[in-house]
């Protein structure tokens, strides 16, 4: 017997879909693209123009859809990004052909690596250039190939209604992720009689497709509360899949139900919120010192990688990951991993299961489906264990490791303190400082986005997350230039949220040109910049494994070192955005009001140390008993 | 380990790069691929022999059943299956050779399908282990060109 292996999935039947389908008066191909985004409800797409994209460019003129010019392809693919993990659509974004589509690629893959539905649209050169080393031709689809949920070459104009339809659905549906659509300029120019298909048509046009439709199996759903049941250390370990799916209110009734705590992935933060007592914040490399105790057991610290691991305390006897891929910035080394629980693992894509770490229980499902049906199994049949122990162990290593930070001798004696706050040392304003006292202006009501780095880091430390969708971040792929153009796609899509990008220098000179799409727009998204004039991430690294030799890590002027490089303020006033630089710990709470109470693009560039580092740190491919968590 | 995956794929272009992409991304290399139209021309069947560590594969087989093109993936395991390939070989002969090379053609029931001077050109269709031990006999009289259609499997059930 052949062994099936996955889900064996139903062979098509072929439909006839003129029976429902609608049919147009004829059109250009343009506006027949047009029309098919308008008809899946877009709103908002980020385009640069080019020769094999200006004909849609041409028909969005007349469209109800907004049109945003950003500054870079990648800048308004990001914005996409932004507007997309916002609202939990697809976010659009158009380049023409050649280097406006390689300039997308960053997105699409940030897109692949965290889920995010984005529907990317190319020009392509005319098809009867395809092939001949066109002036601005790519192979697109060759190129995105393996960092796309799927893709189309249209080759045919009355293939557009189809194909836009299931795209929006592909990206949009299962675990969500980027759909490229190659458009040629001479199928845009052309015209046909749209017929436009129905949703059921477009379903079943796609018997390959299986995995919007996958539930977890009863069975499995059982074992799962039979070992809730049984367990007397269990452990939440929660991702991206709790927001995707929109099962938040469903976690915090089942987490409250069972009893027991919930740790997130930086992907699932927000999903449950970080003000419960039930939270134990997040977890991995850079996450709080409870969650990775608590899912591992507590070590005392090796001196050596090769030591043996000393264990103090227990860890999880039971790990329910959900929605979640076992990530290793999440694991360090995966046998390590929560290495005496049983892990049951939860996720809509079966490809997850096992990749990294082997589940004891594997179950492929929708995560909503899956909690909604435990919540009802619990209600019918409570579960009566409070573990008192397990929860007294848990506050009281949430006391004992707490984020925390202090001006460190490194820091103390940095030539920071030198050559920037000579004589008013006190003055010093650490990364954390900044976004604790954001949190507080704010009270925790903000949408963050952020670059890549240690800022990053403190952003997720730092500030505590209530709701899915409030922080957004480049987490799987660690996309620098992600903050501020992500940014303006959040404001764009929540115009009456304050969203404040948490920036590191390097990053956000990575898109600085979106500053130009902010002022024209007029998204008035804020950025603060902790400009330490070094790569700060790369730093901590070289301080802990290069004995602090810099490779190529400072960003700032060297014939000038006691000056900020470049001028931030200068920079934003030219592109008229509103600008301060905070040098000294008096000025930054009222500097951030300002920032706060602006309704326009606001940026501040807070000067601070390259010496502070992200704690707790475990170092890549290690283990918690390595996890540095003392500032 | 070798391993044969038998994948029902949608008829169209670019399917099959998806599918070989999965596989080359992962640095593993395909041994041997045959494709072809089934019963249903909008489908197409693809045989794939490769190895690798199960790990490896299982993740490879997951990856392709999430490819909206990809309708049905079977990993076989061995003896659950029964499995052909085609096989044309152009053989040296001479004329004290050719009747050897014409006895051990007719013991595997392959079949001459042109004959030339200096040389023979052999069809064999069968199991891979026939085919090789023909080929292995061949390779005495000196196999100058080669050409294989790689295998097609089915389950039996």
């Amino acid at each position: 017997m052949s062994r099936k292996t996955g889900i064996a999935k139903k062979k098509s039947a072929t439909t006839t879909p003129k029976a429902r389908a609608e049919v147009g008066p004829a059109m250009f191909g343009r506006d027949i693209f047009v029309q098919a985004l308008e008809r899946e409800g877009v709103e908002v797409i980020f385009a640069y123009p080019g020769g094999a994209s200006m004909e849609i460019h041409q028909a969005l003129t007349s469209s109800k859809i907004r049109t945003i010019l950003p500054r870079h392809e990648q800048g308004g693919s990001f914005a996409a990004e932004g507007y997309a993990r916002a609202t939990g659509k697809a976010g659009v974004c158009m380049g023409t052909s050649g280097p406006g589509a390689t300039n997308l690629v960053t997105a699409i893959a940030d897109a692949y690596m965290d889920s995010c539905p984005l529907i990317a649209i190319t020009g392509q050169v005319n098809q009867n250039m395809i092939g001949r080393g066109a002036f601005q031709e790519t192979d697109i689809i060759g190129v995105t190939l393996p960092i796309v949920k799927h893709s189309y070459l249209v080759t045919d104009i009355k293939d557009i209604p189809r194909i836009v339809k299931e795209a929006f659905y592909i990206a949009q549906s299962g675990r969500p992720g980027p759909v490229v659509i190659d458009l040629p300029k001479n199928i845009q120019q052309a015209k046909a009689q749209p017929v436009w298909p129905t949703f059921e048509e477009v379903k079943k046009g796609l018997p390959g497709y299986t995995q919007p439709d996958l539930k977890a199996d009863d069975l499995a759903l059982n074992e799962i509360i039979g070992l809730i049941e049984k367990a007397e250390r269990p452990v939440l370990y929660c991702g991206g899949g709790i927001i995707t799916s929109g099962a938040a209110a469903e976690l915090k009734k089942f987490a409250e139900a069972t009893n027991i705590p919930v740790t997130t992935t930086l992907m699932g933060v927000g999903g449950f919120p970080e003000t419960h007592p039930l939270s134990l914040r997040w977890l991995g490399m850079h996450g709080s010192a409870s969650a990775n105790w608590a899912v591992n057991g507590e070590y005392e610290l090796r001196k050596s990688f090769n030591d043996p691991m000393v264990k103090l305390k227990d860890g999880a006897d039971l790990l329910l990951a959900f929605g979640v891929r076992f990530d290793d910035r999440v694991t360090g080394k995966f046998e390590e991993f929560c290495k005496n629980g049983t892990i049951v693992h939860v996720d809509i894509d079966a490809s997850e299961l096992n990749k990294n770490r082997k589940a004891h229980l594997p179950v492929v499902g929708d995560i909503k489906d899956a909690l909604t049906r435990l919540n009802a199994m619990v209600a019918r049949r409570p579960i009566f264990q409070k573990r008192p122990a397990w929860l007294a162990q848990i506050a009281e290593w949430q006391k004992k490791g707490p984020f925390a930070y202090r001006i460190t001798p490194e820091i103390a004696n940095s030539d920071h303190m030198k050559d920037h706050l000579g004589g008013q040392e006190n003055q010093v304003i650490l990364q954390q400082m900044v976004i604790e006292m954001l949190y507080e202006m704010t009270q925790g009501e903000a949408y963050i986005t952020t670059g890549v780095g240690q800022h990053q880091m403190w952003a997720g430390q730092w500030y505590k997350y209530k709701y899915p969708r409030q922080l957004i971040t480049s987490a799987g792929l660690g996309s620098m230039g992600y903050g501020y153009p992500a940014a303006l796609g959040v404001k764009v899509a929540l115009p009456d949220k304050q969203v404040v990008d948490i920036d590191g220098d390097g990053s956000f000179l990575m898109n600085i040109q979106e500053l130009a799409t902010a002022h024209i727009e007029k998204i008035a998204a804020k950025a603060i910049i902790l400009n330490n004039q070094h790569l700060g991430m790369v730093v901590q690294w070289e301080d802990n494994f290069y004995e602090g030799n810099r490779g190529h890590t400072y960003l700032g002027d060297p014939e000038h070192r006691a000056h900020i490089y470049p001028d931030y303020v200068r920079v934003c006033n030219s592109f008229n955005v509103k600008c301060e630089r905070v040098m000294y710990k008096k000025d930054l709470r009222a500097a951030l009001q300002r920032m706060l109470d602006a309704d326009e693009p606001y940026v501040l560039d807070v000067v601070t140390p390259y010496s502070t580092h992200v704690i707790p740190f475990i170092p890549a491919g290690r283990t918690v008993a390595d996890m540095i968590w003392k500032p | 380990m070798q391993h044969t995956i038998s994948i029902l794929v949608e008829n169209k272009f670019g399917v099959l790069t998806r599918v070989a992409g999965l596989f080359s991304g992962r640095g593993y290399n395909i041994d041997t691929l045959n494709v072809g139209p089934t019963q249903d021309p909008a489908l197409s069947r693809m045989t794939v022999v490769t190895h690798g560590d199960d790990a490896t594969l299982e993740q490879i087989v997951k990856q392709l059943n999430k490819l909206p093109n990809v309708l049905k993936v079977q990993s076989f395991q061995e003896g659950e299956y029964v499995d052909r390939e085609l096989v044309l070989a152009k053989v040296n002969v001479d004329s004290t050779s050719r009747a050897e090379v014409m006895q051990i053609t007719d013991i595997f029931r392959a079949k001459i399908v042109d004959v030339q001077p200096r040389t023979l050109t052999i069809e064999i269709t069968g199991s891979s282990s026939k085919v090789e031990k023909f080929l292995d006999l061949m390779k005495t009289f000196g196999v100058v060109e080669l050409t294989r259609t790689g295998q097609v499997a089915m389950p039996r059930k």
